[in-house]
């Protein structure tokens, strides 16, 4: 009888109290990441048909439309801006592929993969000041061959920086997009394990590179598309490297449409959502005719496939020296424009064709320091907001998964591109207006929303792969030892999995940190953040003080990688199990 | 009540797609060992999982599981005191291998210094007085399936799950941490299914084999 008894012994129920809020949490997460993107749209599209009570536009009119097609740079401007975001997409697209084509598997590879992360957290303006530092007239690169292999002993009038032709714009642009489409196909290629096909090409007789692009590429491209989609669709509307890199007379469609959006007379608020709009349907344009060569390319490579073609061994070598060469051009570009602004920002009088200044000083930093203050802390305040809501979502969102066996389907990834891909003054401009008419407008809260449109994505990119990848035994063995799905989430699936949390928090910071444009639209231009005041100050041509700002603000961005790299370490510093976990 | 008491499995079907994978109607009695072998993809791992309540939702399952007479279905996998022993040891990585050990401990044993001292215990009971504050991954093979055993016990299991436990030790290894798991099993009269490729496993364990696939 007494195992009887004991058979009728209180059973541990689970407590069912947070089962209400957790199986919503995907759906919550995507209406808070594409609600803004919706709504904006919409606020975008009304004014831009001439809907916009406040503004004494209450029928519907194409007047917008007249007024922005009536304007002389507008073909002009939308040329330059699919022609930049075309360029940059292929060439960072074409580095990328051969760089991976050639070296993946080398102890070169293994060195490129170290300098990603450091790559990445710099934030775009900082990375544009940074090349403008190098290659303007007055530039490092003229400095060192001035005045010995020029002869200038004075800033050539060279219209280098800003040139029409938008050079200078996609050589930024490639810059920042290499790093980021190098990172998302090292986590296509783990997907797709190389090392065996690629082998069995190279004993067939194909070369190296040919091998991988014939065998591997194919498979590879599937999984990197959507970021590519959204490489293309942000360099043809990126604003903060257009305002600093790119030409002014006219200035790509985006920067017209903030320039008209920011002007005193609202009148132009009606033709700057028409060119948002404009903008949209551009970047539209844009993906389809990538579709387009996408479907050419994957003519052409079927019959080069077919034609059985191994590589011949000069080409091979070329190609390979070659992506690796422009590969290191476009780091080097990013690290020595961040030692050149180091260099500005120390520096007391630096007469042109002199390589250093003539000293270095701390008075820049002692009398534009107290100026940071104010805007790094909003900066900080803001990523760290935006961050915190941002992982709660995607933690939500993964445990719910796990919790309640839901499966995330293929088409959920092009849901969590959307805000990457829908073009930012698109709306952004809708989104202010309706943060007006809801009255949290110019807060410091609504621009935290704007950013965790763009943080929770890569946020979420960033945390579900490891989190998926967890080993579900450890699961079923922490269960089956008596503890409940909440002690098992917080004493060992969160401590396991510190290393990417702490990574997804860091990306999710920078990724805040760079944010311009839904800063400077939704803050109203009231919320000043190191990135608003450095491209603010990008005008003003101090590079002392541009310096001291861009640093800044690369620091906030990095400040977070580093403590994720080093927490884990001093953490789990005598735990061996953990240390490359 | 007596014949109540064991792992029973009442008319147990599992399909995946309608194709039936596992079919099972006995009981195992306190001490004793059914061993479950099969070729990989027979369908093992997937009874062990019905018995956890891990089951993949793919699969159907239809019968009843009953551990010492309670319905083990409508049970989270916490409330169904089954411990499990994987081909790893699964010790988490974070914790010093005191701390794993406290983490199967049960709450209701309360004072530190009470749950400190069956930690002890638990520990110099394989010969690893001493070991609480060590890191588990600089332990050897047979350390770690040790202190994941004992890590097992101190959650009192009713029953006892091996999914192939010991297919990564050495032969002398093995015979060893076998024979201190069956004997263990047996002295606390907990019924246990093992599912293994390896003969020699069902041969140690002397029960009853079924043959899936």
């Amino acid at each position: 009888m007494r195992a009887a008894l004991s058979t009728t012994s209180p059973v541990p129920q689970r407590a069912p109290r947070r089962a209400r809020f957790l199986p919503w949490a995907p759906l919550l997460t995507l209406a808070v990441m594409l609600g803004p993107v919706l709504a904006g749209l919409l606020g975008t599209l009304a004014p831009a048909f001439g809907y916009m009570p406040a503004l004494g536009g209450t029928g519907v009119s194409l007047a917008a439309f007249d007024a922005l097609f009536a304007w002389p740079g507008l073909s002009r401007a939308v040329m330059l801006s699919l022609g930049v975001g075309v360029a940059a997409t292929g060439c960072s697209l074409a580095i990328v592929v051969l760089i991976c084509a050639g070296w993946a598997g080398t102890r070169i590879f293994g060195m490129i993969e170290r300098l990603l992360s450091p790559l990445l957290s710099v934030p775009h303006a900082a990375a544009a000041f940074g090349l403008a530092f190098l290659i303007a007239p007055s530039g490092w690169i003229t400095r060192a061959l001035s005045p010995w292999a020029t002869g200038w002993e004075r800033p050539p009038d060279l219209l280098i920086l800003q040139d029409p032709a938008g050079l200078s714009l996609i050589f930024g642009l490639v810059t920042k997009e290499v790093p980021f489409l190098l990172l998302m196909t090292l986590a296509a290629l783990g997907q797709v394990r190389p090392g065996q096909s690629l082998r069995v090409a190279q004993a067939l007789g194909y070369g190296r590179v040919t091998g991988w692009l014939k065998v591997i590429f194919p498979l590879v491209y599937r999984q990197i598309r959507l970021p590519v989609y959204a490489v293309l669709a942000f360099s043809m509307s990126v604003v903060d490297v257009a305002i600093i890199l790119g030409p002014n007379t006219p200035p790509t469609l985006a920067v017209q449409v903030v320039r008209w959006m920011s002007d005193p007379d609202l009148a132009f608020r009606f033709q700057a959502a028409a060119g948002a709009v404009l903008q949209l349907g551009l970047v539209l344009v844009g993906l389809g005719l990538w579709r387009l060569m996408e479907l050419a390319v994957a003519r052409i490579g079927r019959l080069w496939i077919a034609s059985g073609a191994r590589g011949r061994r000069r080409g091979e070598q070329t190609m390979r020296v070659g992506a690796l060469v422009l590969g290191a051009l476009a780091a080097l570009a990013v690290i020595a424009g961040l030692a050149g602004q180091v260099a500005w920002s120390f520096a007391g009088l630096w007469q042109f064709p002199d390589f250093w200044p003539d000293a270095f000083t701390l008075r820049n930093w002692q009398r534009h320091g107290p100026r940071l203050v104010g805007p790094a802390t909003e900066t900080l305040v803001i990523a760290g907001a935006a961050t915190a809501l941002a992982l709660l979502l995607t933690l939500a969102s993964l445990e719910a998964e796990h919790r309640h066996g839901l499966r995330p389907a293929t088409r959920a990834l092009w849901l969590l591109y959307l805000p990457l891909i829908v073009p930012q003054v698109a709306f952004l401009m809708g989104f202010q207006t309706l943060s007006i008419l809801t009255g949290v407008d110019g807060g410091r809260a609504a621009v935290v929303l704007a950013h965790l449109v763009f943080v929770l994505p890569y946020v979420f990119l960033s945390l579900s792969d490891p989190w998926r990848a967890w080993d579900r035994r450890q699961d079923t063995i922490a269960r089956a030892l008596g503890a409940g799905p909440d002690r098992v989430l917080w004493a060992v699936r969160l401590p396991m999995l510190l290393r990417p949390l702490l990574i997804a928090a860091a990306v999710g910071f920078a990724v805040s940190v760079g944010q311009y444009l839904p800063t400077l639209l939704v803050g109203a231009g009231r919320v000043a953040t190191l990135t608003t005041e450095a491209v603010a100050l990008a005008s003003g041509g101090d590079r002392r003080v541009t310096g001291v700002f861009a640093l800044a603000q690369t620091a906030a961005a990095f400040a977070p990688f580093a403590l994720a790299v080093l927490l884990p370490r001093v953490l789990w510093r005598n735990r061996k199990g953990m240390r490359d976990g | 009540m007596a014949e109540a008491r064991g792992l029973r499995f009442e008319q147990v079907v599992i399909s995946l797609r309608g194709t039936r994978l596992i079919a099972l109607d006995c009981t195992i009695a306190p001490g004793e060992v059914l061993t479950v072998m099969g070729p990989s993809g027979s369908g093992k791992s997937t009874l062990l999982a019905a018995i956890t309540g891990t089951l993949d939702p793919v699969f159907d399952m239809a019968g009843r599981i009953r551990l010492d007479g309670r319905d083990l279905m409508s049970l989270p996998t916490e409330a169904r005191q089954v411990g499990i022993l994987f081909q790893d040891e699964y010790l988490f990585p974070h914790l010093s291998v005191g701390a794993n050990l406290a983490f199967g401990l049960k709450p209701e044993v309360r004072g530190r210094a009470e749950r400190r001292a069956r930690i002890e215990a638990a520990l110099a009971e394989v010969a690893l007085a001493g070991f609480g504050g060590r890191d588990p991954a600089t332990l050897s093979g047979g350390q770690r399936a040790r202190v994941a055993l004992q890590r097992m016990l101190l959650s009192e299991p009713r029953a006892l799950l091996l999914d192939e436990a010991f297919s990564k030790l050495d032969t002398g290894l093995r015979a060893q941490v076998r024979k201190l798991v069956f004997d263990t099993a047996s002295r606390r009269a907990l019924p246990v299914l093992q599912v293994t490729h390896d003969h020699s496993d069902a041969k140690a364990a002397g029960g009853e084999v079924v043959v899936l696939g």
